[in-house]
């Protein structure tokens, strides 16, 4: 994560950098050193600030001095307007690093033939020798050349100045008002000093549908390629800044495994532990399906981790948002109280799609944000935006992306739209890393919440609609009972869950009254068993003495004939049989 | 330099650059006119822009040549070669334009004649 705004450009021997964001991309390192530059635009379109803002940045960065001549406002004047872009003019020019001239024809100047600006650049030389200046800015040419009886005169001076930059080598601005497309005296000059100067710069203000869009375009630059396209700028709290797409083999933020929380326990374990550190996220839903929860959860949970979060709410009141998250438990007031929050209200930005997005980043720098919530994105692409909002949308996600900054952002789609997920309007639900959808399903006469993650790059993630209930104790995600096909919500679930809790109750009642009776069964089985060994054992002793007697009644009937046989004194084959009773 | 009081004397600063064509013109123009019109009340002091360039700053002239009168209506700056002299004759309140806008006031010294330069 990038601290205090580093300016990566330093100045070559070929460029000297602008020092204005955006610019020395588009430029490839800035202006052509020791040449001139053309700057045109329609009045009020940022030429001053701009060519101030070169001269400002290359005192103060790059120890380059420099010199305004002034032909249009005075010094004065414009030294009190620099002051609310925070440059501190005063104290550049007693540090002698810039100094303004004031060259503004008098207003009771009285003309008797020619003149010309020998006189000024003699002692503009001069001046700039003494405080060894790098830079000069010619504001407003076209006011001096006007007082000039003829083309040809003004031509001759353009070229004077021309010679006399080069001659410096020094490296110049010289702006002009010109719309490009209107004829006439300025735009003559304009095609002379076009061919003159090695690089140009059109800037561009136009009104759609009653917002303000400012563009910059490089017309051209000899000797370097540059971006060619128009860029749309902003004049900001502290200048000008120019939007460029990511310039490729700009260093890609760093890729992690690392998740972070959504803020909701069971979203993080629908996507498999929660949403990657740096991805952007977008939830879509229609009015009223909990998208300012969903993130406002996220916000706290990021709070939590002691993360520094932004969360900017085009919709309502940053207190108003408070308030409401409050009543599902997401209390955000204590991470504000303590400066990990920062609530940004942006109903008070107003303007082009542009200045929000650079008001966001800006707000976002100096917060040091590492969590972002926009809620909802699709602000972006109100009236009057619908042709910048889809590249503004992007350059935040890739701003975020490059910057490390996990971005929550919320989109409105529109209650007229398909109740199928369709795209949001602004189509970054092809940037998005993941894609969360609320959905209403209405059933049974009821609204309930549904929530489903359509797509997250990179990780498992369940493909199961849930539903999301939000209470007083917060915000959780149940499962849901598909019946016929059909995804219960709300109260069905509420049904069929308690059915299923009864059916389960009664089952483990009989499963317990049937065990019951196995074991009596088996106990009275034992019983048995015992009564019958018993037996079994009486009987076999009863056997058994049975023999025994038998072999005594037979040993002593077989004495008994002996003895007889004795008596007798028979010799007869004694007799086999026993004598039984 | 030295102020005349006495004859409402006429004070002029002509900051020229260097050689400039122009420049030598505007003197030549400037000092014919003041012959002309101002003998012996007029006082010229040339400021060489390229010499002196403090002095251009300090007094915002970048156009050369200017004129500036610092006596006795200040702050007039005429720029140019002054080749042409009514605009100069007017503010110096020597012009016919006074007379016509005024015809019942016969002020100064007596209209000069004014050649318009074709």
């Amino acid at each position: 994560m990038k601290s205090a705004p580093v300016n990566l450009v330093t100045a070559t021997p070929t460029k000297a950098p602008t020092g204005i964001t955006g610019l020395d991309e588009m430029t490839g390192g800035g202006l052509p050193r020791g040449r001139t530059t053309l700057l045109a635009g329609g009045s009020g379109s940022g030429k001053t600030i701009l060519a101030l803002q070169f001269l400002v940045n290359g005192a103060q960065r790059f120890t380059e001095p420099g010199i305004f001549v002034a032909f249009e406002e005075t010094p004065t004047r414009l030294i009190a307007n620099a002051e609310t872009f925070g440059w501190n003019l005063a104290d550049l020019q007693r540090q002698n690093k810039l100094y303004f001239m004031d060259a503004q024809p008098p207003h009771d100047l009285i003309q008797s033939g020619t003149f010309d600006l020998g006189g000024m650049l003699a002692a503009l030389g001069a001046k700039a020798v003494e405080m060894k200046a790098v830079r000069i800015v010619f504001d407003a040419l076209d006011i001096v050349l006007a007082l000039l009886p003829d083309a040809a005169a003004q031509r001759r001076e353009i070229y004077r100045l021309h010679a006399w930059l080069l001659e410096h080598e020094m490296t110049g601005i010289i702006t002009l008002k010109a719309d490009g497309h209107q004829g006439g005296a300025t735009s003559q000059l304009f095609g002379v000093m076009q061919f003159m100067v090695d690089c140009a710069i059109i800037l561009n203000h136009t009104v759609v549908l009653g917002v303000s869009q400012r563009n910059l375009r490089v017309q051209k630059y000899r000797g370097s390629s540059f971006d060619e396209n128009e860029s749309p700028f902003l004049i900001g709290r502290s200048g000008f800044e120019v939007a460029v797409s990511r310039t490729l083999g700009r260093g890609q933020a760093e890729v992690t495994n690392e998740r972070v929380s959504s803020g909701v326990e069971r979203v993080d374990t629908m996507l498999g532990g929660g949403y990657y550190r740096g991805a952007s996220v977008l939830i879509t839903g229609f009015p009223g399906t909990a998208k300012t929860t969903l993130s406002g959860a996220f916000a706290e949970a990021a709070c939590e981790r002691g993360e520094r979060t932004m969360f900017v709410s085009f919709d309502s009141d940053s207190n108003e948002v408070i308030r409401n998250l409050g009543s599902v438990s997401i209390q955000l007031n204590r991470f504000v109280e303590d400066g990990t929050l920062n609530m940004v209200s942006a109903r008070t930005i107003t303007g082009s799609a542009e200045t929000y997005l650079v008001r966001i980043k800006t707000l976002a720098k100096e917060h040091q944000a590492r969590c972002l919530v926009v809620d909802p994105i699709s602000t972006l692409s109100k009236t009057g935006n619908e042709l910048t909002a889809h590249s503004v949308a992007e350059r935040l996600i890739d701003w975020s992306k490059a910057e490390g900054i996990t971005l929550v952002c919320t989109s409105l789609l529109d209650e007229m739209s398909s109740q199928s997920e369709g795209g949001s309007p602004l189509q970054i639900s092809t940037l998005a890393d993941t894609w969360i959808h609320l959905n209403y399903l209405v059933q049974a006469g009821e609204r309930n919440r549904g929530m489903s993650i359509i797509k997250s790059r990179g990780t498992a993630h369940s493909n199961q609609v849930r539903e999301l209930i939000l209470s007083d104790a917060g915000i959780t995600v149940t499962d849901t009972y598909s019946a016929g096909g059909e995804v219960l919500m709300g109260t069905m679930r509420w049904e069929k869950e308690s059915a299923e809790r009864h059916a389960n109750e009664v089952a483990a009642v009989a499963g317990k009254l049937r065990s019951a009776k196995l074991e009596a069964e088996e106990a009275e089985l034992d019983a048995r068993v015992k009564a019958l060994q018993v037996e079994l054992a009486a009987r076999q002793t009863e056997k058994e003495l049975l023999a025994r007697s038998a072999a005594i009644q037979e040993r002593e009937s077989s004495l008994g004939r002996d003895r007889v046989r004795e008596l007798r004194g028979t010799d007869d084959v004694p007799d086999t049989t026993s004598v039984k009773r | 330099m030295t102020r005349e009081t006495k004859l409402e004397a006429y004070v002029f600063r002509l900051y020229v650059a260097g050689n400039a064509p122009n420049s030598l013109q505007a003197i030549d123009n400037l000092t014919q006119l003041c012959d002309t019109h101002l003998p012996d009340r007029h006082e010229i002091e040339i400021v060489d822009i390229c010499v002196d360039p403090g002095r251009a700053l300090a007094e915002s002239i970048y156009m050369t040549p200017t004129l500036v009168v610092v006596s006795p209506y200040p702050g007039h700056r005429i720029v140019g070669t002054l080749s042409n002299t009514e605009p100069i004759l007017q503010i110096l309140g020597l012009g016919p334009a006074n007379e016509r806008e005024f015809p019942g006031l016969k002020d100064r010294n007596s209209a000069p004649q004014v050649r318009r330069p074709s």
